[in-house]
């Protein structure tokens, strides 16, 4: 069997068997097959590029192609235990719209991202006065999908600005991920990647 | 059990009589049917438990033949023979597949062209006005007559799909998955247009005679002018133009200033009026446009709301659509797609990229055969953990 990139396998261990999710920006199905097979999961994938969207099909994975904000308004409220959105928010024209539109058709949202706010990218923008360019972060000025870069400080203080409240989190730090709790306040310069499990407070 | 392999996929069409004096069958318009007989093929055996059949619904002028040979030296295999097969869409070493010839055709068949038992000519105009609802009753009587109590699928493309979607509402416990392609959930303006037209050149064909021509001389005008036009509503002015462009028929001969099919796509489409000649009969073509004219899954089945009618089906949906298919583009599948989202249905949607415009569900075989197959034969979970 395939391996599961880390942190899509941190993602898996956050959704218990048997859950019922939506993907948002499945890519090639990693992450569904995994919840499908492993977890006995109703999962479903939304994409937007024709090649992934085939690939999931040819794995049988149920999958619709398109936007994702076009499924955040059309799925019934509260019709999925979660709704994951993996490397993908800092790409949405309208990230907080997003964000609530997770919570009204989920009931947990899980939030994936690259941190800007990791040390070696701000000493990269510091000292070399150059846009950062790193692993999580592969792309140039020019090419980057990326319009929205946050870190996860900000991400935090969006949490508690928009009444969204953090049930979990994971924090990539070196090679290895990691979740405890004293962690959150410390994550910003030492996390190059971090996912947060979200539930709406209103 | 047969393999599907080159030796082994001669088919022969067969007759069902699916409706008598005794037993007639009550049209969508009031009127009733007293002698229907439908023409049919199927593929690979019913299995025991009964849960191996597929239903696949041809399109407004194919046939039974969906795959296959009906001879050892028979040059030409069923409209969707690259979809059958080991590992592809459709697999008669373990499904049950049946097609077959809708109500109202002329490919065997009860239609305009048959001959009225009681009278001994054939209907003509006396046939009564049929619709995609109809033709699906018909068929479910096909499949109780085999023995089918449920379907594993019913598949259809353009018309077929029209009537996969009708089948899978009318009939929501004995639908489990369908599949749509390149199609719609009703007939835009522009496609009713494109239909009258095709209407208007064979009933305005002097040979036409209300109907009432002789198989000597049928309304041949008519009948392939409608076809002509219909042809170039199947493909996508991409095809059309890396086909022919605006090269001409003889271009050594220069520009002749005549009437004479002069470029090449005229020759082309003349080629294809003649051709369908052929094979159709030009009263099947006034009754079965009028079918798709008249469907509205909304209409039939949800007061004009397609949420109401597709609230009725639990089943999980595959659609996909063509990205240069003007005749039922993207857009007619998206709304279906999204309104079984709305209702929080599983569907999986795709628009497949492809120049072949409408024709694409017929030529896209490779993209049909990856996406289709798993989606029919998914993987058992037990056989993909650890």
């Amino acid at each position: 069997m395939m391996t599961l990139r880390a942190d899509l396998q941190q993602i898996l261990t956050l959704i218990p068997t048997g859950a019922s999710v939506l993907d948002l920006g499945c890519g090639d199905g990693a992450l569904l097959h995994a919840l499908i097979t492993q977890k006995h999961c109703t999962a479903l994938g939304v994409e937007l590029d024709e090649k992934n969207v085939q690939t999931c099909m040819a794995q049988g994975l149920p999958v619709y192609h398109g936007t994702l904000e076009e499924a955040l308004e059309d799925y019934p409220p509260h019709h999925f235990d979660f709704v994951v959105l993996n490397q993908t928010l800092q790409r949405t024209k309208l990230p907080v719209p997003v964000l609530h539109g997770m919570l009204r058709i989920g009931k947990r949202a899980i939030v994936g991202f690259p941190n800007f706010g990791h040390l070696p990218v701000r000493l990269g923008l510091l000292l070399q006065g150059r846009m950062p360019n790193s692993k999580a972060l592969p792309y140039h000025w020019y090419d980057t999908p990326n319009i929205h870069l946050f870190t996860i400080a900000d991400f935090l203080a969006l949490c508690e600005q928009e009444h969204l409240s953090i049930e979990q989190w994971r924090f990539q730090i070196g090679s290895a991920w990691y979740q405890h709790s004293a962690l959150a306040g410390v994550a910003n310069p030492i996390a190059s990647e971090a996912v947060f499990q979200l539930v709406s407070n209103v | 059990m047969h393999h599907w392999t080159d030796t082994h996929r001669l088919v022969t069409t067969q007759v069902a009589t699916i409706a008598t004096p005794q037993h007639p069958l009550p049209l969508e318009s009031g009127a009733e049917l007293k002698h229907v007989q439908l023409a049919y093929e199927t593929y690979g055996t019913l299995n025991a438990e009964k849960t191996n059949a597929i239903l696949i619904f041809h399109a407004l002028t194919a046939d039974a033949h969906v795959a296959g040979k009906h001879h050892e030296h028979d040059p030409k295999t069923g409209w969707w023979d690259a979809l059958f097969g080991e590992g592809l869409a459709f697999n008669p070493a373990t499904d049950f597949i049946v097609c077959a010839n809708v109500l109202g055709g002329c490919k065997g068949s009860t239609g305009a062209s048959s001959i009225n038992p009681e009278t001994g000519t054939p209907y003509g105009m006396a046939f009564p006005l049929i619709t995609v609802g109809d033709m699906v009753v018909a068929q479910k009587r096909l499949l109780e007559q085999l023995g089918v109590e449920t379907l594993k699928a019913v598949v259809g493309g353009s018309m077929g799909g029209f009537q996969a979607m009708d089948f899978a509402l009318r009939y929501p416990d004995v639908v489990e998955r369908v599949v749509l392609v390149a199609t719609s959930s009703k007939l835009s303006s522009q496609a009713i247009a494109f239909n009258a037209v095709a209407r208007y050149a064979i009933l305005n064909d002097p040979n036409w005679n209300e109907g009432n021509y002789t198989p000597e001389t049928p309304p041949t005008v008519g009948l392939s002018t409608a076809r002509m036009m219909a042809h170039i509503t199947y493909l996508s002015e991409e095809a059309l133009e890396a086909k022919f462009g605006r090269r001409l028929q003889a271009p050594a001969q220069g520009k002749t200033f005549d009437f004479q099919k002069e470029f090449a796509v005229e020759s082309y489409l003349e080629h294809q009026g003649k051709a369908f000649l052929k094979r159709f009969d030009a009263n099947t073509y006034l009754y079965l446009t009028k079918v798709l004219d008249y469907f509205d899954i909304a209409e039939t089945w949800g007061e004009g709301s397609l949420l109401k009618a597709f609230s009725r089906t639990n089943a999980r949906f595959l659609i996909a659509s063509f990205a240069s298919d003007w005749r039922f583009p993207t857009s007619c599948s998206q709304a279906i797609a999204k309104t079984l989202r709305q209702l929080g249905k599983e569907v999986s949607f795709i628009e497949l990229s492809s120049t072949a415009g409408h024709d694409a569900f017929l030529l896209e075989t490779e993209a049909l055969n990856r996406i289709i197959a798993p989606f029919l034969h998914p993987i058992t979970e037990e056989s993909t953990t650890q």
